[in-house]
């Protein structure tokens, strides 16, 4: 088995047997950060460039504890600091990160296709950790991975994805990851924050919660950001809150077994309550730490060597 | 100086020709169309089997210039023109300085004399430095040679303001080409909103943005009694809007550009900057809407809405290029590919949409092969099959979506003032 | 690859095994702070036989941990495909413990290298020895085995395959000859 891209860039380019593949070398990560010595020797003198046009304490510090657990070299190039701010093109960034010897490139960027353009310019992998409202493919990877720990398996179950729909690379790549490993994808948000053509994804699009959140096995809810309420995109967070907000009560609307996710930073008492993030059905905190596997896993299969086949060992 | 065309299949839909005839030019004019002509010391063209038609139309054009001249200039974007089949091309004002004033219109107009290729017809601006505001000095525009007036680019967001100009180039007689976007709506959008700018995450421009202007334009038209064209339709709502206004006897006409009866928002998949234009490529239903407003008459003209924009401004994250496709080039072959090869239009309306139709709404003398108008003509080999190469564009850009697609139908001789200036 | 002579059959491992097993217990004066550690895929089943085999013996049980050492290959910059990663099951402390490695071929010497840091990564052994089943010369690294099934001289265009129950559905090994 093996990845069939050098990169990483959306679910919507991997099989159903990628995705597995990548969950079941995450398995082994997992043990590896479980130890008091959490690194292996696997990528030492590799260079691993976080590129980030975007702030993202979590998944850039996710990323970079990956990449420190494997031993290799970490840098860090900030949206700010760096020269896009001074006009450089994308393509021409990539290509001084290429000459300055990175071996993987990890990038956040606020413009849907930034991580394929990048992945084009230059010869070694490139990870999406997020472009613009596109795909955010190793959330969802640390989402299925957290799901099939918890439930064993993904194929038949019901997942719901609570909130602003339309704005959301984790929406997209999560509703096509689930459909991918076989479950049953709905979406629930107002009107407003549901982009139209969303069921072409394959997802069922519910504007009532009540009704979305019958019978589900998973509750992904969404961060809402405050900026879209001066956007116009909904009136109030009072009213969103009350509309689409989960808590307890709503909780028991979904299957007894459900499990509650979200992909951080949280909005406690918008679109999530405090009882209802940190109750026994919340798995928000295991997301967070198999986050660290699961990238460990991807810069593992994607860091591959030279063109020669594997040596024989004993 | 003379050329005797021989043996074409010659289409002149202004006198509803269609037959194998010659065409003989005398003096950078049509002497006469007929059969078996004769003239001893004409230059002869063998056309058997080729299309003879009135040079091309093309009403929406950008030159770029002045201004932007890495993008095109006025002598590259006409020679382009020719090699298309193009003699005669509308330019759009959106240069800088704006072409909001006579001076600039003077400018451009002998910069088309010098470079000597097509012909130019400015379209002046508006507004004063389009900027929505203050009426140009539009009948200053008209006496300097502007065959229109136009907002493309940057349109007239106020119904206010569109009002007050529609009043006074009615006066004056001078069409208004709308180009018709709500910037409310299309805010921050980059491509059509739909299923794919869902998929993509790339931020949507609604068809309602079009036509909602199209509907406030159509009734302003509809009041002032004004001649409004509506530039580059690409929704199915847009052309019923057109369609009904025409029933209602409003004088409105409309063009379509040859992208938009060609290509989906399907094709933005891969985030191939060239697929970004203004109005985004749309869905399905609409291509199909509009070639049934091409073969119903609703529409009136295609014309390219020819945008030339340089690799480095291309080669960017899609939400940072600019909107456009260099279009001159390959219209002809698509209007033959995807209209006239499979039976939506038929040749002569086909032709009467880029030549004879486009010219009477700017007034312009082109068009029509009568005897005594301008020797402008193309031979256009309709069963010729060729493939998409910008490498070979004339134009100075190479912004086009249509790089090696396979197109039937190519422009073979280019006659412009009587003198072939373009054979392939 | 063609088969060309067989080395210990059903019998011969068991008889191997149940040597090693007195081996062990006798170099280690008995079963306390002893673990097995097997090494994926075939070192794994190897040692969950000794453990029983000791246990046999002295009636004691042996933990046994399993090891997979792909992440510390010294070659993995040179793979173009990156070989599966499965999990380590090592659920005690190594610290202090007399650890035997076990695995079924020994030969560059480059695993039990890989496994040596993989181990050292769990903690501090206080002694680490090494068990297999068939070695087969060429080392390419100052690496011994405290307890050999077999000694097979080969030459490097020859394979050693151990087959076991477990994995392969029946016990035997083989020389192979790459053609």
């Amino acid at each position: 088995m093996t990845l069939r891209g050098k990169d990483l860039i959306g679910i919507e380019h991997m099989s159903e047997m990628e995705i597995q593949y990548i969950l079941d070398t995450a398995r082994p990560m997992k043990e590896i950060i479980s130890r008091p010595i959490k690194k292996v020797p696997t990528l030492k003198g590799r260079t691993v460039a976080n590129v980030f046009y975007e702030p993202s304490t979590r998944t850039r510090t996710s990323f970079e504890l990956a990449a420190k657990y494997l031993s290799a070299e970490g840098v860090n190039v900030s949206g700010s600091a760096s020269s896009v701010s001074k006009g450089e093109s994308l393509k021409d960034t990539a290509r001084t990160l290429e000459a300055l010897g990175a071996d993987v490139i990890i990038l956040r960027h606020p413009m849907p296709g930034a991580a394929a353009m990048m992945a084009q310019t230059v010869p070694f992998p490139v990870v999406n950790a997020g472009d613009g409202a596109h795909e955010h493919p190793t959330q969802s990877l640390l989402d299925l991975f957290t799901v099939q720990e918890v439930k064993g398996t993904i194929k038949g179950l019901q997942i719901v994805v609570v909130g602003d729909i339309m704005h959301s690379r984790v929406a997209r790549s999560g509703i096509l990851a689930f459909k991918k490993m076989g479950a049953r994808v709905s979406v629930c948000g107002p009107t407003t924050l549901v982009p139209p053509g969303i069921e072409e994804l394959g997802a069922r699009v519910y504007n009532n919660l009540d009704e979305a959140l019958d019978g589900a096995d998973i509750i992904y809810v969404l961060r809402i950001q405050k900026e879209r309420q001066e956007e116009g995109l909904f009136p109030g967070l009072r009213e969103y809150a009350r509309l689409y907000g989960i808590n307890k009560e709503r909780l028991k609307l979904a299957s007894s077994e459900a499990v509650v996710m979200h992909p951080g930073p949280v909005n406690r008492g918008v679109e999530i309550t405090c009882d209802a993030a940190d109750c026994k059905q919340s798995v928000i905190q295991a997301q967070v730490n198999n986050g660290v596997a699961v990238r460990m896993a991807v810069l593992y299969l994607l860091a591959r060597g030279g063109e020669a086949s594997s040596v024989p060992v004993d | 100086m003379c050329l005797l065309i021989k043996n074409g299949i010659v289409i002149d839909p202004a006198r509803n020709i269609k037959k194998n005839c010659d065409v003989l030019t005398e003096n950078a004019k049509i002497a006469s169309v007929g059969e078996s002509l004769e003239s001893p010391d004409a230059e002869i063209i063998d056309a058997a089997g080729k299309i003879v038609m009135p040079g091309i139309v093309d009403m929406h054009v950008h030159l770029r210039e002045p201004g932007f001249e890495a993008k095109e200039t006025i002598q590259t974007g006409t020679f382009a023109a020719l090699r298309g089949g193009v003699t005669s091309v509308a330019c759009m004002p959106n240069t800088n300085p704006v072409a909001d004033n006579a001076s600039v219109i003077n400018f451009i107009l002998n910069r088309a004399k010098e470079a000597g290729n097509a012909r130019v017809y400015p379209v002046g601006a508006i507004t004063k430095n389009s900027e929505g505001k203050l009426l140009s000095e539009i009948a200053e525009l008209k006496d300097a040679g502007a065959a229109a007036i136009s907002d493309d680019g940057r349109p007239v967001n106020s119904a206010g303001v569109m009002r007050r100009a529609m009043q006074y180039a009615s006066m004056l007689d001078l069409p208004v080409i709308s180009h018709c976007e709500n910037l409310d709506l299309a805010g921050e959008g980059v491509m059509h909103e739909g299923a794919v700018s869902t998929a993509l995450g790339l931020k949507g421009i609604p068809a309602s943005a079009e036509e909602v202007m199209v509907a406030r334009d159509i009734i302003l038209a509809e009041e002032t009694g004004c001649r409004l064209h509506i530039a580059h339709v690409s929704t199915a709502r847009s052309i019923q809007l057109v369609r009904e206004a025409k029933a209602r006897g409003v004088n409105v006409t409309a063009e379509v550009a040859p992208h938009h009866f060609t290509l989906t928002h399907e094709a933005v998949k891969g985030y191939n900057t060239f697929t970004k234009v203004n109005p985004p490529l749309r869905e399905a239903k609409d291509v199909e809407a509009v070639k049934e407003g091409l073969a119903d008459g609703t529409i009136d003209v295609i014309a390219t809405d020819h945008a030339p924009h340089t690799m480095e401004e291309k080669d960017v994250e899609y939400d940072l290029a600019p909107f456009g496709i260099a279009g001159v080039e390959t219209a002809a072959g698509l209007i033959w590919n995807e209209l006239v090869k499979p039976g939506i239009l038929n040749v002569e309306d086909a032709v009467a949409k880029i030549t004879l139709n486009p010219a009477r709404i700017l007034g312009i003398c082109a068009g029509t092969l009568v005897p005594g108008m301008p020797a402008d003509i193309i031979a256009i080999e309709p069963n010729k099959e060729w493939e998409v190469d910008p490498e070979f564009f004339a134009g100075r850009s190479k912004n086009t979506p249509f790089a090696g697609k396979k197109l039937t139908g190519k422009v073979l001789i280019t006659i412009l003032n009587g003198i072939m200036v373009y054979k392939h | 690859m063609q088969e060309k002579a067989s080395i210990l059959d059903k019998k011969g491992i068991s008889r191997s095994l149940t040597r090693i097993a007195h081996e062990i217990i006798e170099r280690n004066k008995g079963t306390e702070f002893l673990v097995l550690i097997g090494i994926r895929r075939r070192g794994v089943p190897l040692a969950y036989r000794l453990a029983e085999g000791i246990k046999k013996i002295e009636g004691s049980d042996v933990p046994v941990g399993v090891l997979d050492i792909t992440l510390y290959r010294d070659d993995l910059s040179t793979l173009s495909q990156q070989p599966v990663v499965y999990q380590t099951e090592v659920n005690f402390s190594v610290e202090g413990k007399k650890i035997v490695l076990v695995d079924d071929v020994l030969y560059t010497g480059r695993t039990i290298r890989a496994a040596m840091d993989a181990i050292m990564d769990l903690g501090r052994p206080g002694v680490i020895q090494l068990a297999t089943l068939v070695d087969r010369g060429h080392r390419e690294l100052p690496i011994r085995a405290d307890y050999v099934g077999k000694n097979v001289p080969t030459s490097k265009k020859e394979v050693i395959a151990v087959q076991l129950e477990e994995i392969d559905s029946e016990d035997k090994t083989l020389i192979l000859e790459i053609e």
